[in-house]
Order: structure tokens, then sequence, then C-alpha cells
């Protein structure tokens, strides 16, 4: 460094491969575990194994074929319902916590924030199993509330309730993960705002309407599409679900099932490889869609 | 939620700093108890376990879900049995978990730290396209690669092996993109560039200026790609076949359905003690390095 470069108003980083010894080992890995298995699983979804004949190049065959398939839609309908009504009960749910221990006004906000957090520590399936325990009749939790109360609730692992069960345990799991993203967003808002408001007369709905609710959009954004893509991706609950609800879930009772289904139990692998590359287009775009009309509210 | 609305303007009192203007926010009795439901609604399954765990195999069906069973308190019988059988194999899958943690998790927060890092502080060509493909990856359904994965894998040989699990825990591209903004926030450049005038190498400016800086970060992500990979259960279901590879998720979902299989014995009682052990480790973890994590996740995550 010459003092003639030090004395230039802003010296702007100059461009030179050094960045890449940094990000090439990620960028390889990366190449390996998802680029690869995309342009593999894209090829062979354009493939068809038949008994006779073996395998031949069918081109978009596969894909019609998904389009017309009843339990393809049938898993897609399902997934779609199920993000329609638990992602805004989860994030509602978030949101609320995080507003109330960000306000200041809980007894004992340390522990609150902790302790409904600690759901997500708990994996999936033990979650899946845990709450299956207790929708079952074997060890009764609900079996239990219908005698204390001499009520009849309908049965969380029949047919018509399986899903609104599922949407329980994964609302569970992820209630405090959402609240946590939020209350950091919270915690980075500038004391100087409330000020202001608090100047102008503000009241704590207004100060959370005004000042709040758009200062944490983009949290608010990612959470929404990690929750959209989590709802698509749906799998393990249903799977440890199912030896204890047979008749309510099936071998495509979301397509992510279907396709783990559609290998490991039928074989079909190149319809399997169609059915993930739909669902991983379906969800990039909705979540695309979610992205821009987030951001573009917030500006 | 209507206290509210009655009380004056009050402001957030953040930790450490003074407001002159305003007085501590009056706490509220009501609000606490509106928002302790949704406290309960997270603790009361965990609760159930803990009792549950107590209970034998009998006890657990024969007793009311929320309370112990009458005249026994079999916790650490139950902890015992559950170590114990089948010539103790949870213990072996509990070593599995940890081996594709410590290696899987571990190394994709290094990838991550490394990338994020190379990405927030340097100019190079390509950056703008590594920065759009990882995120656009983020997009994609991480199982609906699953398939693809195993097919690429078990024509390496990898299948049914801990590579299998390991390689691709490696890649976090949540991680990254934490550690990208958390980097762009935490190092000054011109902290970089007085290294470099003072003549350091560029790895050793990463490990001796940068790292340090990024602590809270560091930790956040590691405690986020440990919960994916102690959690992961898909990945291994479809990758191993060999109970002595698998990783807990997998053994206690074995356990599970052994009383559905023809002649498998029913041993609820361990499958829910083995539940509580699995997820005691996390929970640890998560109360001790709370101060990081949460820090780390406010400084570095969510700002636009």
């Amino acid at each position: 460094m010459t003092t003639a470069q030090a004395a230039l108003p802003k010296p702007r980083r100059r461009r030179s491969w050094t960045g890449w010894q940094f990000v090439g080992p990620f960028m390889a890995v990366f190449a390996l575990v998802f680029l690869a298995p995309i342009a593999y699983s894209i090829y062979i979804s354009l493939f068809k194994t038949r008994l006779i004949g073996g395998t031949s190049f069918v081109g978009l065959e596969n894909y019609q074929q998904a389009l017309s398939d009843p339990n393809f839609w049938d898993g897609l309908g399902r997934v779609a319902l199920f993000l329609a009504i638990q992602v805004p009960i989860m994030l509602g749910l978030a949101l609320l916590a995080a507003l109330a221990i960000d306000s200041g006004r809980l007894h004992g906000a340390g522990f609150f924030r902790i302790t409904i957090f600690l759901p997500y520590a708990v994996p999936a399936v033990v979650a899946a199993i845990m709450w299956g325990f207790m929708y079952g009749n074997q060890f009764g939790l609900v079996g239990n509330i219908n005698e204390a109360f001499g009520v009849d609730i309908p049965a969380p692992l029949g047919p018509d309730w399986i899903l609104a069960s599922i949407g329980n345990i994964v609302t569970w799991e992820f209630v405090g993960y959402n609240m946590l993203i939020f209350y950091s967003a919270l915690r980075v808002i500038p004391a100087s705002l409330y000020e202001a408001a608090e100047i102008d007369g503000a009241g704590q709905f207004r100060i959370i309407r005004s000042i709040k609710l758009p200062a944490i959009r983009g949290a608010l954004v990612i959470a929404t599409i990690f929750s959209i893509i989590g709802s698509f991706q749906l799998f393990t609950e249903p799977s440890i679900l199912q030896k204890l609800a047979p008749n309510a879930i099936t071998t495509f009772f979301t397509p992510n099932y279907y396709a783990y289904s559609l290998s490991f139990n039928g074989q079909q692998y190149n319809y399997s490889a169609t059915i993930a590359i739909i669902m991983g287009l379906v969800t990039m775009i909705i979540a695309y869609v979610i992205q821009l009309r987030g951001m573009r509210k917030g500006s | 939620m209507t206290t509210l609305q009655d009380a004056p303007a009050q402001k957030k009192q953040a930790p450490g700093k003074v407001r002159k203007y305003s007085t501590r926010p009056r706490k509220s009795i009501t609000l606490t108890l509106a928002t302790g439901i949704i406290l309960l609604y997270s603790v009361v399954p965990l609760i159930w376990l803990v009792i549950n765990a107590t209970k034998s195999r009998e006890g657990l069906t024969d007793s009311f879900g929320l309370w112990f069973a009458d005249g026994e308190f079999l916790l650490w019988d139950n902890i015992v049995s559950t170590l114990t059988y089948n010539d103790g194999i949870f213990g072996r899958w509990f070593l599995n978990t940890l081996l594709y943690v410590v290696v899987g998790a571990g190394g994709a927060t290094f990838l991550a730290v490394l990338g994020g890092y190379g990405l927030a502080k340097f100019n190079f060509p390509g950056r703008g396209a590594v920065f759009a493909v990882v995120i656009g990856a983020v997009a994609v359904p991480g199982t609906a690669l699953a398939v693809p994965t195993f097919l690429m894998f078990s024509q390496m040989g990898l299948t049914d092996t801990p590579w299998a699990i390991i390689i691709p825990s490696l890649i976090s591209p949540f991680g990254l993109y934490l550690m990208w903004t958390f980097a762009n926030d935490a190092i000054p450049t011109e902290l970089l560039e007085a290294a470099r005038v003072d003549g350091s190498g560029e790895f050793r400016t990463f490990f001796q200026v940068g790292i340090p800086l990024l602590a809270p970060g560091i930790v956040t992500v590691l405690l986020f790609t440990t919960v994916a990979t102690w959690n992961n259960y898909f990945l291994p279901l479809i990758m191993l076949k060999d109970p002595d590879w698998y990783p807990l998720t997998l053994g206690l979902n074995a356990w599970n359905a052994q009383a559905t299989t023809n002649g498998g014995e029913v041993i609820f009682h361990l499958v829910i003690t083995g539940s509580l052990l699995m997820i005691i480790p996390l929970i640890a973890a998560f109360l001790l390095l709370q101060r990081y994590w949460q820090s780390g996740l406010a400084a570095g995550s969510v700002k636009e």
C-alpha cells in the first residue's frame, strides 16, 4: 500500500480470485450433493423402465403421467390445504409470543423465550412418536380427557382428523423456532423509533402495527418461505404415524411420501424422480412469489 | 392482551441501555397468563415424556398420562433397560449419531463459515452466481434430492456406509446465508486491510481476525446444523440398511415399529425412555449456549 492509494476516498476492493479459496470448498461439496443430484434426477426423469424392453428414453412422458396422476394431485392438494391452515396458525402464535416477550411486560420473559423454544430441540421422529402415543387410545391422553370431562373428542388418528393432528405436531415443533426468528428481528429495531412514536403519542398497538411489523417484514417473509418448504416436504410425521393410522395415511399421503414409496417400495425410480422435480419446481415458484410480494410491499 | 391498550406508551427495555425518558414497562399479569398458554402448549408434551419415562410397560396403559403410575418410579430401571436392550444397540446408535453430528455438522459449520466469510469479504468473479445458486438451493426441498442422491451414492458404493449420511450433511445453505450476513456486519473491512498491510496471509487473517469476531455467529450455525444432523431421519432411512449404522432417530423408530411386526416384542416403555435420553443432550446444549446463539441470531440472521 502506497500513501497515494491510502489517500484515495474509499479504496474499492479489487476483484481477484482470492475469495474462491474460501468459497471453493463449500461449492465443491455443494456441487456433489446438490447440483449433481438435481442434474441426475432431471436426466433419469426422462427415461422409463419397463418389464419388457428395459430402460428407454421417453422424453416428457413421465411428466405427463404425473400431471394426470390422481395420487399425485391428492397428495399435493393435501399439503396445500395443510399449509394454508397450519402455517398461518403457527406463524400467528409465534408472532404473538415474540411480541409479548419483546414488550418487556412479561414476568420471567427469559424463561418464556427458552421454554417455548425447547420443542425445536425435539427430533421430528421423537415428536411424532410422542404425540402418536398421546393421540392413541393405548396411552390414553385423549381417552383420559374423554373420561375425565365426559366429552367425546374425535379420534385424532382417524381419517377425518389425521391431517389436523399432524398439523398440531408440526406447529408444536416450530412455534418456538419461528418465535425466536421474530424476536431476534424485533430486538434490532432502533430504540429511537419508539421514542419518536412515544412523543407522537402512539399506543402499543399502533407501535406494533406501524413500527414493529414493518420492521420485521424480512423475518416474516423468510419464516413463511421456510414453512412452505417444510409443508411441501412433509414426510417424517406421516411416515411415523402411518403405523398407528394405517387406514388414514396412504402411501401417497404427501407428494414426498409418494416419491419415497415409488422408489423404495415400487422401484419406480424414474417416476419418483419426476415427482420430486415437479415438487421442487412448485416449491421454488411459490417461495419466489412470496419473496417478491413480501419484499415489494416493504419498499 | 387488553392491558397493552390502556397502559401508557412504553418501550421495550433493552439490557444495558439507559433510558432517561421512560420508566420500565410495567409487568402485566394478564399478558403473562395469556402467553402462558403458549408456554403450556410447548412444555406439557415434554412433561408427559418425563413422567411416562418412569413407568413400566403396563403402567403406561393403566395410569393417567399426565401423572405418575401408582407405586412405581422406574426411571432408572428404564434407562438401564434402554441402554442394555438388544446388546446395548442404543449406545451404538448414540455413538453413530454423535459421529454424524461431529463430522457432519462440524464440517457443515466450517464450510459455511469459510464460505460466508469469502462471500462477505471478497469481491471475486462469479460471486453473484454463487450467491444466486445457493439461495436458490435453500428453496429446493432437501428431501426431493434424497432419491437421486441415493441412486448416485449407490452407484458410487457409498450407501449403507456412514459417508452416505456425512457427505450430504456437510452442506447447509441456510448456514452459509447466516454466516454471510453475520460476517457482513461483524467484521470491519478496515481491520482486514490493516492485517494485510501488516503482511498477514489471507488464511492467517481469517483465523486470527475473522474467527474471533464471528464466534457468536459460528455458535449459532453450529447449533442449527447440529439440530439438523441430530434430527435427520429421511436421509438415513433411505441410505442405511444395516442397523449397526443407524442413528438414534432410525433406531427409535425401529423399536416403535417393532410392536406392529409379527412376533415383535412391544417395548413402548423403552421407546419413551430412549426418546427422553435422545433429547436431553440437545436441550442441554441449547440451555448452556443460550447467550451465544441468541446474540448470534439477533446480530446476523434477520437484518434486512
